[in-house]
């Protein structure tokens, strides 16, 4: 099993679910982040005084899926998210020990 | 519409002509007529500039951050409850009590006794209302510039002696028979007694209390520490706009008096000049018009006007309050610079714009102002009038704050600073469930266990 952890624009999110539910996968764990990268911040003036917007808000899009699908599901979310335009984001990939279903208590590639 | 006629003529004619003594109407003569106006008035006046509490608390609860917003609130609240208090036992008496020595009033305590002295005409319930309103306002002052960092124990005894003691002095001299306004000092609402009172305070408050943690850094240079809620501070100027339509032809203490319509035009036109001057210097000056400073542009033309609305004409109110929002954009950094942290801008705008409000009388004003054919005698006196109260103010502030530090301590730890007065002084956060913005600012509190809304809410694909 393999876990691909996806750094994304806020607003391609949907279109990346999207992708992904047509494909078959339907679970994963979405969070609101913050963060850098090649893509600058920009400054602003408040109350005469000048600060930095470093970090950017991102979301990120975990999901756990069998190892034979990893290369397609990362081409299919790249394809999704990308725009062209630095900060478009990144994907990282990890191997995972185990994975268990709660409710029923199966481990393995059942549970995912 | 006989009757009516009947009616109107057989009481406004009388009043208008002075046709008064023994006059009968409908079992009413005019003068019970007229304290029934002026009483009216009177209270809603009151609850008018009561309200301004509900605009102090949006605004400095929208400048600040979120996690020390509700603290802030609280202490807009206790100004409210334990200064009202404290004005009704001991405040009112000093400031309105028969004058000793032209520097305090020497009885009332709890409204007891008489008040002939005043020669009120309306019940001394409706005006202690108006003057308590006034009272609250002047210590919610302080609370905006001392957020986010003080403990809100010390700032109840603050608040009480704001209220109970320092206020009140300052007012007696000024409006209550004391040596201000024996000298012929003009405050017609407070610019100096309520606004630069508050704002001096407010600068001798923060000087002792220390900036924020994270606002200067080593070097000395300034970091912005962000407003969190621009609506609520919209909301908050909004209101406190609205509640000077009290607060100002509301010090007529009379609704027969025909000057209030244009001291309401003064005032409104003031405020209109200052939030326009904040808005265009911003621009000019930084590229963009910066909301806070329109905001505080708007007030600062509502305090400079403060003194001189019944005095002043329309036109001349637009010069005050242009000039108001053009002082209040450079006095905000000039705080900032000198490390008098002060997150809502009190200072600058009622420290500043009360001096420059109450001095502006001595121009402006259409009798005896310097303008006007006057000379110097008015501006001397108005000078002299808000440096006394300024002066006084800043120490009486600087000294409660010093015995406060010295004693309990007034500002929380550091750990609970960082982590939010919320939570840390009041035992509930602000917002539940907010999670990063955009500014790099973490305010993680309490997750609900509430579906997060999509990003980009989708209709349902068939």
């Amino acid at each position: 099993m393999t876990k691909i952890e996806c750094i994304l624009r806020p607003g391609k999110l949907e279109d990346v679910k999207e992708v992904l539910g047509r494909f078959g996968i339907h679970g994963m764990t979405v969070s609101q982040v913050i963060g850098c990268g090649l893509q600058k911040g920009r400054t602003a003036v408040y109350r005469g005084t000048e600060y930095s917007i470093n970090l950017l808000p991102k979301v990120k899009v975990e999901i756990v899926l069998a190892d034979r699908l990893v290369e397609e599901v990362v081409a299919l979310i790249s394809d999704a998210a990308r725009t062209g335009e630095i900060g478009d984001g990144k994907i990282f990939i990890y191997p995972v020990e185990n994975a268990v279903r709660i409710r029923t208590g199966e481990s393995g590639e059942s549970a995912i | 519409m006989l009757p009516r006629r009947l009616f109107v003529s057989a009481v406004i004619f009388p009043v208008l002509n002075g046709k008064c003594e023994g006059e009968y109407v409908m079992g009413l003569d005019a003068a019970q007529l007229a304290a029934g106006i002026n009483t009216v008035w009177v209270l809603l006046c009151a609850a008018l500039v009561f309200f301004m509490e509900a605009g102090f608390a949006f605004l400095e609860a929208g400048f600040i951050r979120a996690r020390n917003s509700v603290n802030i609130v609280m202490k807009v609240f206790t100004d409210c409850t334990v200064g009202m208090l404290s004005y009704w036992a001991v405040g009112f008496a000093l400031m309105y009590g028969l004058d000793r020595a032209g520097l305090f009033g020497g009885g009332g305590f709890f409204l007891s006794g008489g008040f002939a002295h005043l020669h009120l005409k309306i019940p001394v319930y409706a005006y202690w209302l108006f003057q308590a309103a006034f009272a609250v306002a002047m210590a919610s002052i302080v609370s905006g510039a001392v957020a986010e960092r003080m403990k809100f124990a010390p700032y109840l005894v603050f608040t009480a002696l704001a209220a109970g003691l320092i206020y009140p002095l300052a007012g007696h001299w000024v409006w209550g028979g004391g040596w201000l306004g024996r000298l012929g000092m003009l405050d017609y609402a407070g610019s100096a007694v309520v606004h630069a009172a508050g704002g001096w305070s407010a600068l001798a408050a923060v000087l002792v209390l220390g900036a924020r943690e994270g606002k200067y850094n080593r070097d000395g240079s300034i970091n912005v520490l962000p407003a969190h809620n621009m609506h609520l501070a919209f909301l908050g100027t909004f209101i406190l706009w609205f509640g000077w339509f009290g607060f100002n032809p509301g010090s007529s203490l009379s609704g027969l008096d025909m000057n209030i319509a244009r001291i309401a035009m003064t005032t409104n036109l003031a405020a209109a000049a200052g939030g326009t001057a904040g808005m265009l210097l911003t621009r000019l000056k930084y590229g963009q018009a910066d909301p806070s400073m329109a905001m505080n542009g708007a007030l600062a033309g509502l305090v400079a006007i403060t003194a001189g609305c019944a005095f002043v004409s329309p036109p001349a109110a637009v010069c005050i309050g242009a000039v108001a929002g053009m002082l209040v954009v450079p006095a905000v950094g000039f705080f900032d610079r000198i490390h008098a942290d002060d997150p809502v801008g009190a200072i600058a705008v009622h420290g500043v714009n009360g001096t420059w409000g109450t001095l502006a009388v001595g121009l402006f004003a259409e009798k005896g102002g310097l303008f006007y054919g006057g000379g110097w005698h008015l501006l001397a006196v108005q000078a002299l009038g808000v440096l006394a109260v300024s002066l006084f103010a800043f120490a009486a502030t600087g000294t409660v704050f010093l015995v406060l530090k010295k004693t309990v301590g007034i500002r929380v730890s550091m750990r609970e600073e960082l982590e939010g007065l919320d939570l840390n002084e009041h035992g509930i956060p602000a917002y539940v469930g907010l999670v990063a913005g955009p500014l790099g600012e973490m305010d993680v509190e309490e997750f609900s266990d509430v579906y997060a809304p999509e990003t980009l809410p989708r209709a349902v694909r068939q």
